[in-house]
């Protein structure tokens, strides 16, 4: 009999551990902020949307005059433009969208529990064509870059808002985003956070790393480097590149998963999409 | 006008132009993935501002330098109002210009 109680009374005790050990998105997001307020003491919270240049004067300089004539001004026309063109079948992306398409990108993205799967913006404009019987588009640059340059623009301003709801599908998509951020992976054996938030602000050869802190505010971003406009996704491919390991296929359930959870540390921020990033 | 985006701002005697000109610059030297021929050179070589009858500035560019050009200098001796006048001419003999109004 009393042999019977400590093994339930142990059982009991290891159950109740395991799920202490599980730390509620809420809690994660306190613990992000308190890491960065921490790591740059100077920096104002709704500084973080401009990343190195939040932390960084010179470099800061040469940006705002770089956005004197902002890089992607000819990509928010384009997106603009083929925003507002109809279908072949005559309905236009607005009948996709809440608000006809405009000012929505901060609720992005969002946990669909009818489907179990996250949806990205991106992934919301090729399902938007699929229903109306057009072809997908490429899910790294060109047109979807610039119609998602066009959205993110007229939302600007507005503060991200990610959802993480109660439900048990979103709280293990949200997971497992999570645990791509921390993980390590490729030949450098490094993760998103050894860059981004343990060595946030530090050099990496000629590049200063960015904070993790609202790092997703200005996607799509019109990157010097590609001397074009790219999706968030494009630079996921790229970042796994740089530490040599097998990137994952743009819009793959593992990235669409850390993209949530990226994005929702992001809550709070304010967007200024579409960027300029060397 | 359509290729330069142009802004001219005061600032006690000196007047700082800065243009972003929309060109490919192509050195002549890159070669295209799909064809395997080489795309041919076109680039801006010479580009001036003029204030008034004054040519501010005349530049002699080649293929070193990069697409889309991001041009800044100073001059002085105009006033708020003053138009300035950019243009430029490429080696295919193609030009454009565009004026702004100094602020």
């Amino acid at each position: 009999m009393k042999k019977l109680l400590t093994i339930a009374a142990t059982l009991g005790l290891l159950s109740a551990a395991s799920l202490a050990v599980q730390a509620s998105p809420q809690e994660d997001l306190k613990e992000f902020r308190a890491y960065f307020a921490e790591r740059f003491p100077d920096v104002p919270f709704k500084e973080y949307v401009n990343g190195v240049y939040a932390i960084d004067q010179a470099s800061r300089e040469q940006w705002e005059a770089i956005e004197e004539f902002p890089p992607y001004e000819l990509n928010i026309d384009n997106g603009k433009q083929a925003f507002n063109t109809p279908f072949k079948n005559g309905k236009t992306y607005a009948s996709c969208f809440r608000n006809d398409g405009i000012s929505i990108k901060q609720d992005y993205p969002y946990y669909d529990t009818a489907t179990g799967k996250v949806v990205t913006l991106e992934a919301a404009i090729n399902e938007c064509r699929s229903k109306n019987g057009e072809e997908p588009l490429k899910w790294e640059k060109g047109e979807i870059a610039d119609i998602s340059a066009y959205m993110s623009y007229t939302s600007r301003g507005n503060k991200i808002n990610v959802i993480v709801p109660g439900d048990e599908g979103a709280l293990a998509a949200y997971t497992r985003g999570k645990n791509h951020f921390y993980a390590k992976r490729g030949q450098l054996n490094m993760s998103c956070a050894d860059c981004h938030q343990w060595n946030a602000g530090n050099r990496i050869r000629a590049d200063l790393l960015s904070p993790a802190l609202g790092q997703t505010t200005h996607f799509p971003v019109y990157r010097s480097k590609w001397g074009g406009l790219g999706t968030l996704h494009r630079r996921y491919g790229g970042c796994n590149k740089q530490v040599r390991a097998k990137p994952y296929k743009p819009q793959s359930d593992e990235y669409q998963a850390l993209e949530y959870f990226h994005t929702y540390m992001g809550n709070g921020l304010a967007m200024n999409g579409p960027g300029a990033r060397k | 006008m359509a290729s330069i985006k142009i802004r001219a701002k005061l600032s006690g005697d000196v007047t700082t132009v800065k243009a972003l000109i929309k060109h490919p610059m192509d050195t002549g030297l890159v070669k295209d993935k799909k064809t395997g021929k080489a795309i041919p050179a076109h680039f801006i070589q010479e580009v001036t501002c003029e204030h008034g009858s004054n040519k501010v500035l005349t530049a002699m560019w080649g293929g070193a330098v990069s697409k889309n050009p991001y041009l800044s200098f100073k001059f002085t001796g105009a006033k708020a109002g003053d138009t300035v006048r950019l243009s430029w001419v490429d080696n295919k003999g193609e030009s454009d210009s565009a004026e702004t109004q100094v602020s």
